[in-house]
């Protein structure tokens, strides 16, 4: 189904050179365009005009198809918000369970339909909140969370088995995971009911985030084992949200997010088939994470682009049957790097474009950042203009009343295009490495991200690229929104709570477990477990995450600059 | 002849946000300077360490996990256990205004929030280190 005939684009071919030649010589020629040269946020031209001429190869049912059906460049559901709005899932977590668990029920007073955890840096590691390592880190990006009594405080009357929680934790994931689970279990809700999702993408942290602590191979052993595990029993749980987010603020251009991310996503279908799962079995449950930055039309290639590849590598690649494993659902965050610590009300007029391109390009879920995160971590006020900036979306704007409205756009299908070719290029070259992780090794996605960074910021420091409050349109006016205070007695209440845990439990289960996780931890059984049994005893984070610490080895990266 | 003036440009605590530290080091690496970068996850003796090593004449931190009233007082007293109680020392991060006067009386001399124009941390160094540099 091409979507123009050969006599169509010749006319259409003669058509622009007339115009070229008359009405637009005309103007160039006593009114030049503003700049020799557009680009878009990732510094990509962009041409003038987008005539059918530019998708003249496309065809409908190849490359578009019906919403719900392959390859989904039209969404992954049916009737899309039509059927369900996008799930509205603020990111919150800062200081003690209690301060979090207060600001969660905040939240879902206010409309917000999921919840999603942030972590503290410590937690992020594997460190108890009292580890020397966790020196002025604790609570400050995110709630702290060192042992089962952490996250039963944190889930304190919130029902574990109606609510969906998404979990940004990535190396001490399983370990985050046994906790919900049991946490959950205790509260009465059978592990068939609980849903949600860990972050659990290892390759990324390598790549962008950096919060790594084994080596490659035992971490995708441990990813795998989740894998498994969920595929087992957990059936409403996603496994893994594979990220381009972290990939994107690093500095990465939306093409390098796009192929980054859809190459660690294809690492772990072949890691998990390699452990002998059938594709069919685990991948209805993978599930994709990614960025909306400020250019509207960009992101929204990027979004239709990624359903378009991961459904022709899932079932002309992969060979899944199920077509559940074709699909990419994913979570959106709009871009944190965007944000100004200048006039940070304007922030709020960010986000709103940066969400409506995640919903224009079909998200299933997203967070809105306040105006306040280039300053501090969010304020309720900040947090519910964000949520309501979402609602807005929803129910004023009229985006949510016809599915994917952008397509037949000749910019956007163009864009699209080029993306998905541009992300084979790159899937070309990783391979060239041998794959993902020798390409990590090389430090290929480092560089390349290094570099894009760069980029960025000299086209900021030379005006090329005008960021409003911050490179022009500068005014002294002084900050004045008000910032988030933590409880300054929360720290020692955490530390109080975790030496009574320490107290109180069981000493002997608790080696026992911790030697059992050991044991399996040298050999080749899944870890979920002997994880699970050690959480249950109130092993603490820092025990567990040392057990593996020491069987596994720890990861130092190459710095490069 | 004058030698290019040394940076150790530095990650504390458990951050990885390691974009604005890399930035930094190449854009002062491409206005002159001799740059050496630590990498992340470097506790406050390891950087004094670096510095001493390094022979640096700035010492810049990256700190956005809001852990810099801690980290930072905590690297300008190793350095000055070290005997480099005149490097300075610079701070970038996501860092409050109100923190600013407090870190400043540490010794903390420049400190720089998203949206700082590299070229003005550059002029920050030359106007710092105006004393010719032996």
């Amino acid at each position: 189904m091409p979507l123009f005939n050969e006599e169509q684009q010749n006319q259409l071919r003669q058509e622009r050179s007339r115009w070229e030649n008359t009405t637009l010589a005309k103007t160039l020629a006593h009114k030049p365009e503003r700049q020799s040269q557009f680009i878009t946020t990732s510094s990509v031209p962009v041409r003038r005009l987008y005539t059918p001429l530019d998708i003249a190869d496309s065809d409908y049912r190849r490359d578009l198809g019906m919403p719900g059906e392959y390859p989904y460049t039209r969404g992954v559901h049916s009737t899309m918000y039509r059927g369900k709005l996008w799930t509205m899932r603020m990111f919150a977590g800062f200081g003690t369970a209690e301060e979090t668990n207060q600001r969660y029920k905040y939240l879902l007073s206010q409309g917000n339909m999921g919840l999603s955890v942030a972590f503290d840096m410590p937690t992020l590691y594997g460190y108890d909140s009292d580890a020397p390592e966790a020196l002025g880190e604790f609570g400050k990006c995110g709630v702290a969370v060192s042992s089962l009594a952490d996250m039963e405080t944190l889930f304190d009357g919130i029902p574990m088995g109606e609510v969906s929680t998404s979990m940004t934790i990535n190396s001490p994931a399983a370990i985050l995971w046994a906790m919900y689970i049991v946490a959950a279990e205790k509260q009465g809700f059978p592990r068939q009911q609980q849903r949600g999702t860990i972050q659990n993408d290892i390759l990324k942290e390598y790549i962008a985030q950096k919060e790594f602590l084994f080596p490659p191979t035992p971490s995708m052993r441990l990813v795998t084992d989740t894998i498994e595990f969920g595929a087992r029993e957990m059936p409403q749980w996603n496994t893994i949200s594979i990220s381009g987010y972290h990939i994107r603020e690093a500095g990465a251009t939306a093409v390098q997010e796009l192929a980054f991310t859809l190459a660690d996503g294809f690492a772990y279908v072949e890691a998990a088939l390699e452990r002998g799962l059938d594709i069919d079995e685990f991948a209805p449950r993978l599930s994709f994470f990614f960025n909306a930055h400020n250019d509207l039309f960009e992101e929204i290639a990027k979004f239709r682009a990624a359903r378009r590849i991961w459904a022709r590598a899932m079932r002309e690649k992969y060979a899944a049957k199920n077509p559940r494993s074709w699909l990419l659902r994913t979570h959106a965050q709009t871009a944190g790097v965007s944000l100004t610590t200048h006039q940070p009300e304007n922030n709020i007029v960010r986000v709103a474009i940066q969400a409506l391109a995640a919903i224009l390009g079909g998200t299933q879920s997203l967070h809105t950042n306040s105006m306040d995160e280039a300053l501090a971590l969010p304020s309720e006020k900040a947090v519910t203009i964000a949520l309501r900036t979402q609602q807005i979306l929803a129910h004023e704007s009229g985006v949510a009343n016809t599915i994917d409205p952008l397509a037949g756009s000749y910019y956007v299908e163009q864009f699209t295009n080029q993306m998905e070719e541009a992300a084979n290029d790159i899937f070309r070259r990783i391979a060239g490495f041998g794959g993902v992780i020798p390409a990590i090794e090389a430090g290929f996605f480092q560089r390349e991200i290094a570099d894009a960074a760069y980029q960025y910021q000299m086209e900021i420091d030379t005006h090329q690229r005008t960021i409003v409050g911050s490179n022009d349109y500068v005014d002294d006016e002084p900050i004045a929104i008000p910032l988030l205070k933590m409880d300054p007695a929360g720290y020692d209440r955490q530390i109080a709570r975790l030496q009574r845990v320490r107290a109180e439990r069981d000493h002997s289960a608790v080696q026992k477990a911790l030697a059992d996780l050991s044991n399996c931890a040298r050999g080749t059984d899944n870890l979920m477990p002997p994880i699970i049994a050690a959480v249950r005893a109130y092993a603490t984070l820092g025990e567990i995450t040392n057990v593996f610490r020491h069987v596994f080895g720890e990861y130092h990266e190459p710095a490069y600059f | 002849m004058k030698r290019k003036i040394r940076v150790l440009v530095a990650k504390p605590g458990l951050d990885g946000h390691d974009r604005g530290a890399k930035v930094v080091a190449r854009a002062l690496r491409d206005a002159g300077f001799e740059v050496i970068y630590t990498g992340i996850r470097q506790t406050p003796a390891m950087i004094a360490e670096a510095a001493l090593q390094e022979d640096v004449d700035v010492v810049g931190l990256s700190i956005l996990s809001g852990a810099h009233m801690v980290l930072a007082p905590k690297v300008k007293q190793a350095l000055n256990e070290q005997g480099m109680d005149d490097v300075l020392i610079l701070l970038g991060g996501i860092i409050p205004d109100e923190d600013v006067p407090t870190l400043q009386a540490m010794g903390i001399k420049g400190v720089f929030g998203p949206g700082t124009p590299t070229p003005q941390i550059v002029k920050f160094i030359l106007q710092e280190l105006a004393e010719p540099v032996t």
